[in-house]
C-alpha cells in the first residue's frame, strides 16, 4: 500500500480528543521488499485487497459459466458462440448433456465458495473490521495472512476438477450422494468429485482462520470508548458472519471427509443397500451398502443453511452503513437491528430442513423447519422496515452506493418474500427444484448480496485507493444492471410457476414446456446484457485507481472510525491516538457545527442521538 | 482464540458422532455387539490413561503458572509419553480389529458402518491425540524459555483436556452404549 505521503493534508475541523493527537502511534515504518509487502503480506488491507481482486477474478469465471447455462437453454444443441470452442472442443462447441450438468454444478460451487463468501468476509472484513474498531491491524496477522494463502490451494484443486478424466463434479453444488459417490454414476463422479471435495475442505479451513480472527478482533481490539453498541452494523453483521462460520463450517468438514472416504475407501456412509445405478449395484463391485443418503442431506444443509446467511447478513450491515452516510439520517433504530441480525442466525440454524421438504424427511418433522422458516420473516421484517423507516424523511444523496444499497432493500423484499411462501410446505411440493427456487436464491444472492458487493466497492474504494471513483460510469453501471437483473431473475419466477424444472440440459423435449423457449431467450439475452454491462464496472474500477479523483480522509462526510485514517491508510493505520465519544450515525444532530459528528468528536454544547 | 477453534474443532466430532448415532438408530440389521468385539478391559485402560493424562497436564499448567518452570517440563514431558503411550494401545487395538476381519467398506459382525464409523472417528482422534504430542513436545522443547510461557502452556492445555474429552465422547458412543 502507498505510504502517508500520498495522503493529502487532513482537513482542519475540531477532533476533541484528549489529549490532542500529535503522538505517532501506528507501528514503527518497515520498510518491506515487494514480496512482503504485495504478496506474503501480513497487513489486513492488502490481505483485503488480496480477496478482492482474486474475488473478481472467480466472480468472471463463474459468470462466464452462467452464460453457457444460459446459451444452452436458449438454444440447446447448437453451437456455443466464444466460449464454446473452449468448452467443448470435442464436439465443435456444442454443449454436452453431462457438460451442461458439470457447468451448473461449478458455476454455483464456484459463486457461493469462491466469489460471494470470500468478497464479503474475506475482502470487507479484513479492510473494515480494523479500520472501524480503531485497532492497527487485525489480532493475528500471520494467521490472517495464512488464510488467504489456505485458499489458493481450493482454487487450484477446484479448476483441476475440469481436467480430471470424465470432467469436473456433475452432482450439483449440493453434492448429493449416491450421484455424488458412486464413480459410475455420472462422468463427473471420478476425480473431479474427489478435487472439489478436497478444494472445499481447504477453503473450510481458510475461512476458519478467518472467523477466528474476526471473532479475536472484534472482542479485543476496539478502541478506547468504542463498546459494543457503538459499533457500526457492519462490524456486527460481519461479526455474527464469523460466528456463523465458525458453528456449522466444521460439520461440513466432517461431511466431506465422509463423502471422501466413501469414494476413496468404499466406507459406504452414504450408500444405500440395494440401490442400482447405471445398471451396476454398488454391492456387486464391492464397495459397502447400508448407508444413508439422507444423512448426507442433513449434514451438508446444517452447514449449508446458515452458509446461506453468511452470504446475505455481512450485505445488510453494509447496506445500513451506506443508507445512513449517504441519506445523511441515523439509523433507525440501530438495536433492533443488531437483535434481529442474531435473531436471524440464531434461527438460522435450525430450518436446514427446509431444503429437504421432498427427501422423504418424515412429515412431522417438515411441519417443525416450516414454522421455524416462517419465523425468520420476523427479524428480515424488522430489518426492512428499519431500512425503509431511515429512508423515511432522509436527505437522500443520489450517489452510486447509495443507488445500489437502495436496490438491495427493495430486491431483497422480493427474494425475502418468496422464501416465506415457498417454505411452506404445501408450495414446496408444487414448486421444488423448480425455477421458482432459482429465482428466489439468485434474488438474494445475486440482486441481494452481489448488489450490496457493489455498493461496498463504490463506497469504500476512496479509501482502499485515495480516489474516487467515477460517479456517471457508475450510475450507468447501476442502471443496466439493475434492468437487467430484472430481466433475467424475475422471468423465472413465471418459468417456475410454468413447472419448469431446474438443472435440465433440454427441457423444450418434454412438450409441455416447449411454450417456455421464448422466455428463455428473453431470459438469456438479459443475461449477457448483465454480464456485457459489467464492461463499466471494469472500467471505471480500474481506471479510477489511476485516474479518480484525488480525495482527503472523509470524502462521504461520514462518522464511522475508517475515515479517521489516510486515504489509504499507511501500515498502522491511523497516525493519531483515538478515542470514541458516541455511536457511527450522528448525522443531522441539531446544534451541531457540522451535519455529522465524527466518533471521535465529544459532543459539547449539544445533545447527540445515542 | 484456542476456545473459538475448540468450538470449531468440537463441531467437527459431533458432525461424526451425529452422523454415528444417524446410522445406528437408522439401521435395519441389528448392530454388532460390543463385548464380542472389543476386549473392554483393554479399552478402560486406555481410557484410563489418557485421564490420567488430563491430571498431568492440569498439574503442568499449575507449575508454570507459579514459574516452577522444571516441574512444569516435567509434567509437560510424562502427559506426551501418556499421550504416545494411548497412541500406541490404539495401534495395537486397530491391528486387532483389522486382524479379526474389520475394513472400512465391511466387517464380520455385519452392519458395515460399524467398522467405517469407527476407523474414521477413531482415526480422527487419533489423529487429533498425535498432533497434541507434537504440540506437548515442542512445548516443552522450546516454549517455556518464552516470557509469557505460562499462558503457552494454559493453551496448550487447553487443548489436551478437549481431546480428552472428545474420547470420553467416543468412549460413550462406542464401547459403553
Amino acid at each position: 500500500m502507498s505510504t502517508h505521503a500520498h495522503a493529502p493534508a487532513h482537513e482542519a475541523k475540531p477532533l476533541g480528543i484528549d489529549p490532542p493527537g500529535t503522538t505517532h502511534v501506528s507501528h514503527e515504518h518497515h520498510e518491506f521488499g515487494f514480496l512482503r509487502k504485495y504478496i506474503f503480506s501480513t497487513d489486513h488491507k492488502v490481505i483485503g485487497l488480496q480477496f478482492l481482486f482474486t474475488g473478481l477474478v472467480m466472480l468472471l469465471l463463474g459468470g462466464l459459466m452462467a452464460m453457457a447455462i444460459r446459451w444452452q437453454l436458449a438454444y440447446p444443441w447448437t453451437e456455443m458462440p466464444v466460449l464454446g470452442r473452449l468448452l467443448f472442443p470435442a464436439t465443435g462447441g456444442v454443449t454436452t448433456p453431462e457438460g451442461y450438468t458439470m457447468l451448473f454444478t461449478m458455476h454455483g460451487t464456484l459463486m457461493i465458495f469462491f466469489v460471494v463468501i470470500p468478497l464479503l468476509t474475506g475482502t470487507f472484513g479484513n479492510y473494515l473490521i480494523p479500520l472501524m474498531l480503531g485497532a492497527p491491524d487485525m489480532a493475528f496477522p500471520r494467521l490472517n495472512m495464512l488464510g488467504y494463502w489456505f485458499w489458493w490451494p481450493g482454487i487450484f484443486c477446484i479448476l483441476l476438477s475440469f481436467g480430471a478424466e470424465g470432467g469436473g463434479p456433475a452432482a450439483g453444488w449440493t453434492a448429493y450422494p449416491p450421484l455424488s459417490t458412486i464413480e459410475s454414476a455420472a462422468p463427473g463422479s471420478n476425480w473431479g468429485q474427489n478435487w472439489m471435495l478436497i478444494s472445499l475442505t481447504f477453503v473450510g479451513v481458510s475461512s476458519m482462520m478467518g472467523a477466528v480472527n474476526y471473532v479475536t478482533t472484534i472482542v479485543k481490539m476496539r478502541a478506547p470508548g468504542m463498546t459494543f453498541f457503538r459499533m457500526p452494523l457492519s462490524i456486527w453483521s460481519l461479526l455474527v458472519a464469523a460466528l456463523l462460520q465458525l458453528f456449522a463450517l466444521p460439520v461440513l468438514t466432517a461431511a466431506t471427509f465422509m463423502q471422501l472416504f466413501d469414494r476413496l475407501f468404499d466406507a459406504g456412509f452414504f450408500t444405500p443397500t440395494g440401490v442400482i445405478i447405471n445398471n451396476v449395484s454398488p454391492e456387486a463391485i464391492g464397495q459397502a451398502a447400508g448407508g444413508h443418503p439422507l444423512l448426507w442431506q442433513h449434514l451438508f444443509w446444517f452447514y449449508a443453511h446458515p452458509a446461506v446467511y453468511i452470504l446475505v447478513v455481512p450485505s445488510m450491515g453494509f447496506v445500513s452503513d451506506i443508507l445512513a452516510v449517504h441519506g445523511r439520517k441515523p439509523i433507525f433504530g440501530y438495536k433492533p437491528m443488531v437483535y434481529s441480525i442474531c435473531g436471524i442466525a440464531g434461527l438460522g440454524f435450525i430450518v436446514w430442513g427446509h431444503h429437504m421438504f421432498m427427501s422423504g424427511m418424515n412429515p412431522s418433522v417438515g411441519l417443525v423447519f416450516m414454522t421455524a422458516t416462517i419465523m425468520i420473516a420476523l427479524p428480515s421484517a424488522v430489518k426492512v422496515f428499519n431500512w425503509l423507516g431511515t429512508l423515511w424523511g432522509a436527505r437522500i444523496q443520489v450517489t452510486t452506493p447509495m443507488l445500489f444499497a437502495v436496490s438491495f432493500v427493495a430486491m431483497f423484499i422480493i427474494g425475502g418474500l418468496s422464501g416465506i411462501w415457498m417454505a411452506s410446505t404445501p408450495v414446496d411440493i408444487y414448486i421444488h427444484d423448480t425455477y421458482i427456487i432459482v429465482a428466489h436464491f439468485h434474488y438474494v444472492v445475486f440482486a441481494g448480496s452481489m448488489m450490496a458487493i457493489f455498493a461496498a466497492i463504490y463506497h469504500w474504494f476512496p479509501k482502499m485507493f485515495g480516489r474516487a471513483m467515477n460517479e456517471t460510469l457508475g450510475k450507468i453501471h447501476f442502471v443496466g444492471t439493475f434492468i437487467a437483473l430484472n430481466g433475467v431473475f424475475y422471468m423465472m419466477h413465471q418459468l417456475g410457476l410454468a413447472g419448469l424444472m431446474r438443472r435440465t440440459a433440454d427441457p423444450y423435449a418434454y412438450e409441455t414446456y416447449a411454450h417456455l423457449q421464448p422466455m428463455n431467450q428473453f431470459i438469456s439475452w438479459c443475461a449477457f446484457a448483465l454480464l456485457g454491462w459489467q464492461i463499466f464496472f471494469v472500467l471505471n474500477f480500474f481506471g479510477s485507481m489511476v485516474w479518480g479523483k484525488r480525495v482527503g480522509r472523509n470524502p462521504w462526510n461520514a462518522c464511522s472510525l475508517e475515515w479517521e485514517a489516510p486515504s489509504p491508510p499507511g501500515h498502522g493505520n491511523f497516525d493519531k491516538p483515538l478515542a470514541v465519544y458516541h455511536g457511527p450515525y450522528e448525522y443531522g444532530v441539531p446544534d451541531a457545527p457540522k451535519d455529522f459528528v465524527p466518533q471521535t468528536q465529544k459532543a459539547v454544547g449539544f445533545q447527540v442521538h445515542a | 482464540m484456542m476456545w473459538l477453534f475448540l468450538v470449531t474443532d468440537a463441531l467437527l466430532f459431533a458432525g461424526f458422532l451425529g452422523g454415528y448415532a444417524f446410522c445406528r438408530l437408522a439401521s435395519d440389521k441389528p448392530w454388532p455387539d460390543r463385548t464380542q468385539v472389543f476386549d473392554l478391559t483393554f479399552i478402560t485402560l486406555m481410557t484410563f490413561a489418557l485421564i490420567t493424562s488430563s491430571t498431568t497436564m492440569a498439574s503442568a499448567v499449575l507449575a508454570a503458572r507459579n514459574g516452577r518452570l522444571q516441574a512444569a517440563r516435567g509434567f509437560l514431558l510424562v502427559t506426551a509419553l501418556i499421550g504416545l503411550g494411548f497412541l500406541g494401545m490404539q495401534a495395537v487395538e486397530w491391528s486387532h480389529f483389522i486382524h479379526a476381519g474389520a475394513r472400512m467398506d465391511s466387517n464380520p459382525w455385519g452392519v458395515p458402518g460399524f467398522s467405517s464409523y469407527f476407523f474414521l472417528i477413531t482415526g480422527f482422534h487419533g489423529t487429533h491425540v498425535l498432533i497434541g504430542v507434537v504440540v506437548l513436545l515442542l512445548t516443552t522443547l522450546r516454549s517455556l524459555q518464552r516470557s509469557n510461557a505460562d499462558e503457552l502452556v494454559e493453551v496448550v492445555g487447553l487443548y489436551w483436556h478437549f481431546v480428552d474429552l472428545v474420547w470420553v465422547f467416543v468412549f460413550g458412543c462406542y464401547y459403553l452404549v
